[in-house]
């Protein structure tokens, strides 16, 4: 139905011509825009109401003296549902590794919570389809799980600041709002995402209707295609400056996909805007020191990069 | 009263002050608004989520900014 209306509005009420490039260009921003807005405020508003069941604090309780696989597994799930924003780091990782959260169970929650985020599935869903959203959540559940599993080994925890172990940390009483308070708490949240990110949604999918439209197919095949090997450690290094632009870069990569971007470079690049970021190394530096820092982005990045190599060879 | 609003210095946190002095502002009541910043401080109230809003040593929610109708109904 949608489909139906763009095509309306662009082909028959501006008289633009199908197969042209501006009005190719056109009816796809038209349709990409409503059906992303509309899945946005759709989708966010559901998973902020899980959200407000799921504080921090409560998140904490449930891996505190966790053993590690168990720990870790529940960790990355966890990631998925706990509200986390990369100011709010600190605070968060001082109070898990001081209420007992192992380290490399606390990495794997850092690792999930900002990589499968609901923007991210939600744009990719749209975009994409259900089939790469689940293959994006499933393999960034398995990158948390191993990098935390690996971190935990490497027995770092001499790493950590060491003002951190001696912080003494209050028990907040654990409030959970009641129904009416969460729907209160998620259109809250909604409406203060969407401001947020709607001029990025927009000039993403702006920017991937004009390459859509414009841009010959097959354009990228020959550097971003399966057969380049550099393609992968190039996006994932392009990826670590973009941070919080989810909503806005994965319209682009949509449409570079279709000229010839591979698929696992596509996820491999998705996953370092979200998981990879200079501005939470920088947060993150309060409370790590610099071969644990060093180590966590390491491994992150060497994991995302093997995701990329992996779904080029078998999608 | 005594309001203190946790935060490390981002933006949202910036917001909640501002809703907070407001609110006071428009209910009349004597009340000293200070941000706390420093990390130790605001971990000794068990708070993971900033902002947060302390009204007289007792965390009243922490991880949202909240409307100044909302912080008016908490004073």
């Amino acid at each position: 139905m949608l489909k139906q209306a763009a095509d309306y509005l662009t082909f028959d009420l501006l008289g633009l011509v199908p197969g042209s490039r501006g009005g190719e260009a056109l009816n796809f921003f038209l349709y990409d825009t409503v059906k992303i807005f509309f899945l946005l405020t759709s989708i966010i508003f559901v998973v902020a109401v899980i959200r407000s069941s799921f504080p921090p604090e409560k998140t904490k309780r449930m891996l505190a003296h966790k053993r590690e696989y168990v720990g870790n597994v529940l960790a990355a799930l966890l990631g998925i549902v706990t509200p986390f924003c990369s100011c709010s780091a600190v605070p968060l990782f001082i109070g898990f590794v001081e209420s007992g959260v192992p380290l490399g169970v606390t990495f794997s929650f850092l690792v999930s919570s900002p990589m499968v985020n609901e923007v991210a599935l939600i744009m990719l869903w749209g975009l994409f389809g259900w089939k790469i959203a689940a293959i994006y959540i499933g393999t960034g559940l398995v990158v948390a799980i191993v990098a935390g599993i690996i971190i935990g080994k490497l027995k770092m925890e001499r790493y950590v600041q060491d003002y951190v172990w001696q912080m003494q940390v209050g028990q907040a009483d654990l409030v959970i709002p009641d129904f009416r308070g969460k729907l209160d708490y998620a259109r809250e949240y909604t409406i203060g995402l969407l401001k947020k990110i709607w001029p990025y949604v927009i000039v993403g999918i702006g920017l991937g209707a004009f390459i859509h439209g414009y841009v010959p197919a097959d354009f990228l095949a020959r550097w971003a295609g399966r057969d380049n090997p550099f393609a992968v450690p190039v996006a994932v290094a392009l990826g670590v400056p973009l941070y919080s632009n989810a909503a806005g870069v994965i319209p682009i990569v949509h449409a570079l996909m279709e000229k010839g971007m591979a698929m696992g470079t596509v996820l491999a690049f998705m996953m370092a805007v979200t998981a990879l970021s200079l501005p939470e190394a920088v947060i993150l530096s309060n409370v790590l020191k610099r071969p644990l820092l060093a180590t966590f982005f390491g491994i992150v990045a060497v994991a995302i990069t093997i995701v990329g190599y992996l779904f080029n060879a078998i999608l | 009263m005594k309001i203190e609003v946790l935060g490390t210095g981002c933006a949202k946190c910036k917001t909640l002050y501002e809703h907070t002095v407001t609110a006071v502002a428009n209910s009349g009541k004597e009340a000293e608004v200070v941000k706390v910043e420093d990390i130790p401080s605001i971990m000794k109230y068990g708070v993971m989520s900033t902002p947060a809003l302390v009204i007289d040593g007792k965390v009243a929610f922490s991880g949202k900014v909240a409307s100044i109708i909302e912080i008016m109904a908490l004073l």
